[in-house]
């Protein structure tokens, strides 16, 4: 219990340390443009795989399930839709971005710090929990709300086709399904889900990496815990945000 | 000058420097010596502030360190070159771009002016050429030039050295050696070199002080370290078949 105690409070003060005024901001903006090509572009070919493939699955599973007279079939696409709208692309898309996106910071930073990069831009004034950790959060936290309307767009087309080739449900029944009782809170709150996991990715990514001690094996054990520690708070945080938004 | 004061640092229940004071004057070139586990370099991280200090104080040019924050730190940090045990490049950047990084960060010069810096200072270290390089693509010898290039670009009035030739064949360790010493008097900077290396003791050392289990043991020239009579100094300086035969000559026909 102390051990979390010990951690939670470190978490802490190393947010507060984030918030210190950028020694030049054009350098942060900057450093923030090459993160997010780095987080979004870098993981778009993951994000569609996943969503195309994804889609498919919950249609044609919704399909197997619901086999019923008193069920109609365009109630598939409603399911896929919504399924792929609040649970799907915005907490199973993040928590692989968590994996991919989470230990490459942590591996990161955690390099830094025991090859002495941390050192050296202290040394020379600069605030390194600000410049390293910054640009990666705002970057993140800015891209991956695209990445996930990619990936609800991919997964209910990938839905679509999966459902069409398949012959478990038609073209026109499965648009008759996504337009039927449309709630447009719903992509609210997905961004809201989206914006608060990127968060957690990367602040916890940064963190364990940030505080790494040692060589390369502690390095490894840094990634392995950032992950391991961003899916749990995220599926943790994914309950608080439905139990808040949507009970 | 830099002025330290009966600092004390423990970690956990281990004292690793125990009231240790010096003082490191300007343009000479400092050298702290020790086996490996005497402090040295948590001695010279105390210095520079990336270990807080338990008890005592290190002065710049009477500017307290460190009771100074963050904040109150940079002004000082920006006076502070510092060259890495594995020279601590920003594997992310280029040779060029490390070495401009700190000038981006802090001074108002254009990128041209910034350019020209760099390769002034590379030129110094004797590199041409490798502006567009990454460190991954340079040599271990190359990379602790570039490292002390970076650490001289802000025109620093401190510079720190850990182990500046570790890993480095004896021909470079000279060179690098030598290069730190020409820098220290061309720039008139206050230098401070940790090593446990001999040779550099015995070409660049106008002052020595000898950490032993964490106290500062003596105090001297490179002249005077071959006549010390410490047992423990003895024992770490002619550990080596070379530094005995060293022993032999007279004091005298010592550089």
């Amino acid at each position: 219990m102390g051990r979390y105690l010990f951690h939670i409070g470190r978490y802490s003060v190393f947010l507060k340390g984030l918030f210190i005024k950028p020694e030049r901001f054009s350098v942060y903006v900057r450093q923030t443009l090459v993160e997010m090509e780095s987080i979004g572009y870098g993981s778009l070919g993951l994000v569609i795989l996943i969503s195309a493939f994804m889609g498919a699955v919950i249609t044609v599973q919704t399909a197997y399930n619901l086999v019923s007279p008193l069920v109609q079939t365009y109630i598939v696409g409603l399911v896929t839709r919504d399924s792929i709208i609040i649970e799907f692309s915005p907490t199973i898309i993040l928590l692989v971005l968590g994996g991919k996106v989470g230990s490459s910071i942590a591996s990161e930073i955690g390099t830094m710090r025991v090859t002495e990069q941390i050192d050296a831009l202290e040394i020379m004034g600069i605030n390194p929990s600000g410049y390293l950790v910054v640009p990666k959060i705002v970057a993140a936290v800015l891209i991956m709300p695209f990445l996930v309307i990619i990936s609800m767009c991919v997964g209910i087309a990938g839905g679509w086709l999966a459902g069409d080739l398949s012959g478990v449900i038609t073209s026109t029944e499965y648009v008759r399904g996504l337009q039927d009782s449309f709630i447009p809170f719903n992509v609210a709150f997905a961004m809201i889900k989206s914006v608060t996991f990127a968060f957690i990715i990367t602040s916890v990514s940064a963190y364990q990496g940030f505080y790494t001690e040692g060589g390369a094996l502690q390095v490894g054990r840094s990634s392995t815990a950032a992950v391991v520690y961003s899916s749990i708070l995220i599926l943790i945080f994914d309950y608080v945000l439905t139990q808040l938004f949507l009970a | 000058m830099i002025e330290v004061k009966n600092i004390s640092k423990s970690f956990s229940e281990k004292q690793v420097l125990d009231n240790v004071s010096a003082v490191f004057h300007k343009g000479k070139t400092n050298l702290i010596i020790g086996g490996s586990g005497s402090g040295k370099t948590v001695f010279m991280k105390c210095m520079v502030g990336l270990h807080e200090v338990d008890s005592g104080s290190v002065n710049y040019n009477n500017r307290n360190f460190s009771e100074m924050n963050f904040r109150e730190r940079k002004t000082i940090r920006k006076e502070i070159g510092m060259v890495f045990q594995g020279g601590a490049l920003f594997d992310s950047m280029n040779v060029e771009k490390n070495i401009i990084f700190q000038l981006s960060m802090f001074s108002e010069m254009t990128l041209e002016e910034k350019i020209e810096r760099a390769n002034a200072v590379l030129k110094r270290v004797n590199l041409t050429n490798v502006n567009h390089l990454m460190p991954s693509e340079i040599s271990g010898g190359m990379k602790k030039r570039v490292a002390i290039a970076r650490a001289i670009a802000a025109n620093p009035e401190y510079l720190y050295c850990d182990e500046p030739n570790s890993g480095l064949d004896p021909k470079t360790s000279i060179v690098i050696d030598q290069l730190i010493a020409e820098i220290t008097e061309e720039y008139s900077i206050t230098t401070v070199i940790n090593t446990h290396d001999m040779n550099s003791v015995m070409e660049i050392g106008e002052k020595i002080i000898f950490l032993y289990k964490g106290k500062k043991f003596w105090e001297g020239s490179k002249e005077e370290i071959l006549d010390s009579d410490v047992e423990e100094i003895n024992d770490f300086i002619f550990a080596s078949n070379a530094m005995k035969m060293l022993r032999k000559q007279k004091p005298s026909s010592v550089k």
